[in-house]
């Protein structure tokens, strides 16, 4: 799966636990900054995208993970 | 010099709706909001029935992104606080943010996430219990979400004391504004207990009634047949408001609120002391406090559960207090109509009294057909009556033998 494919994915779970809209959501967008998460609604996301793609994210790992890039680039090297 | 309290504002959610305009004309009329339970599949459970708010949409009162950190009983307590802070109606007159307070009880809190994260944890293993879990769990987050809506900088405080939960709620919030500490307070209760685990508790205490086939007919508060409460859920919010405060702005004020009493049994964890004491000593709290003379009251909003033990007692309670006026007095149960809203009781009770004592209207106890010989005063059966209450007065009474009453007074 390449970037964009992971993007497209993701997205609906993003936009469900932050209540917005997927065109809000791109690869650059930060989730607190620009997407209005807190830092349990980050966890909620994380652990989402745990469960989509089988893996888990240690905590150290998980917290440098603020913008949807680095989300996804973790995924396309981490999912199972 | 204490303060005066005005309530000057009403929010409901229950079983029979949302919103006092919808809840009040239902119970004159004497229907009834129990109903099989349809929140989960309650067919292998002893007790199928419940009264479920199943008219209560979170998305009216809570942005989307907010409504699943909440547990169901947050979200009421949540929605009941706006009703009863648009209800109140301040307009240009909004409390300053540090003189807003909110004291909302639970005599549980979030057991449904409690549960559901428990599951999770057994089957799903300890990285997977949702981030949410404990603010959706915690009973102070009724309050704590209100306070963050509302921008309430004041006191906030969650009492948790079981069934009269959401009436000592009330009676602190009544207590700080005649102290002066705050100028508005948002109090009373929320719960949303039906869920599994908690009718599987209290059903094989045996406090519930398993007659499921009429489900309507089933709470009948005073009745020979009583044989437990129903459980329900919902919550009930009053403004309070410094009198002067209220009046300077033309605010409608259903009552004044004038007493507040409280005592323990000190007696067992759940049955009530059979010489009734202490129920007889709060309410005599309330009177004194008051300032009033007991045959003043005109009306008891009765704490009523429809268990054998509850209404003998407070029954002997009444006549304990009031002696001969006991007979004179116009006593009724929200929860032969509702349920037993558990914390949330208190809240709804009040105020369903608050808008008694506006307009003289007294809804009926209904199922009330064939009087417990131990309960032999006028608990307004089967049909409402009209008359001009003075003062009125509203009983809860919670496992552990918590118990407190409040009194209001007609505004002239």
């Amino acid at each position: 799966m390449n970037e964009q494919e992971i993007l497209e994915k993701v997205k609906p779970v993003i936009a469900d636990k932050l209540g917005i809209g997927e065109d809000e959501i791109t690869m650059e967008s930060h989730f607190i900054n620009d997407l209005g998460a807190d830092s349990l609604g980050l966890v909620d996301i994380t652990m989402a995208l745990e469960e989509e793609y089988s893996m888990e994210i240690p905590d150290e790992e998980a917290s440098k993970l603020v913008t949807v890039g680095a989300m996804i680039e973790y995924i396309k090297n981490n999912a199972k | 010099m204490l303060k005066r309290v005005a309530i000057t504002g009403l929010g409901l959610v229950t079983p029979l709706g949302t919103g006092r305009k919808k809840v009040i004309p239902l119970l004159l009329e004497g229907a009834s909001g129990i109903a099989p339970i349809t929140l989960f599949d309650a067919s292998s459970y002893a007790v199928k029935i419940a009264g479920e708010c199943n008219d209560f949409d979170p998305r009216d009162y809570i942005a989307p992104k907010e409504i699943p950190r909440m547990d169901r009983f947050c979200q009421m307590g949540l929605a009941a606080s706006h009703i009863a802070y648009e209800d109140a109606d301040f307009k240009q007159n909004a409390p300053r943010d540090e003189k807003l307070g909110v004291i909302i009880g639970t005599g549980i809190g979030g057991i449904k996430s409690f549960s559901d994260e428990i599951m999770q944890l057994h089957e799903k293993g300890p990285q997977r219990v949702s981030p949410f879990f404990i603010t959706r769990m915690i009973g102070n987050m009724a309050s704590a979400q209100t306070a963050i809506a509302l921008k309430a900088k004041g006191y906030t405080s969650d009492p948790c004391s079981a069934c009269a939960s959401g009436t000592n709620a009330i009676g602190e919030a009544f207590k700080r504004i005649q102290m002066g500490y705050e100028d508005v307070i948002l109090a009373g209760g929320a719960e949303a207990s039906v869920v599994p685990i908690a009718l599987a508790g209290f059903s094989v205490m045996r406090a519930l009634s398993k007659r499921n086939d009429d489900p309507w007919k089933v709470s009948c508060p005073f009745d020979a047949k009583r044989d437990g409460f129903v459980i329900a859920e919902g919550a009930g919010i009053l403004v309070l408001e410094e009198w002067e405060r209220a009046v300077n702005r033309s605010a409608n004020i259903y009552a004044e609120m004038v007493g507040y009493g409280a005592s323990c049994d000190a007696f067992h964890i759940t049955l009530p002391e059979p010489s009734a004491d202490g129920p007889a000593r709060c309410m005599e709290n309330a009177i004194k406090d008051a300032g009033i003379e007991c045959d003043e009251i005109d009306c008891i909003n009765a704490h009523g559960t429809s268990t054998k033990a509850n209404d003998a007692t407070e029954t002997l309670a009444i006549k304990k207090v009031f002696g001969e006026h006991a007979g004179n007095i116009s006593i009724h149960s929200t929860k032969s109509m509702i349920g037993h809203l558990l914390g949330a009781a208190g809240g709804v009770e009040a105020a369903v009294l608050a808008c008694a004592i506006q307009s003289g209207d007294i809804h009926p106890t209904i199922n009330l057909t064939d009087p417990d010989p131990d309960c032999d005063l006028d608990y307004t059966p089967l049909k409402m009556k009209h008359r001009t209450i003075r003062y009125g007065l509203s009983n809860s009474f919670g496992f552990g033998g918590h118990n407190y009453s409040l009194i209001m007074k007609r505004v002239p």
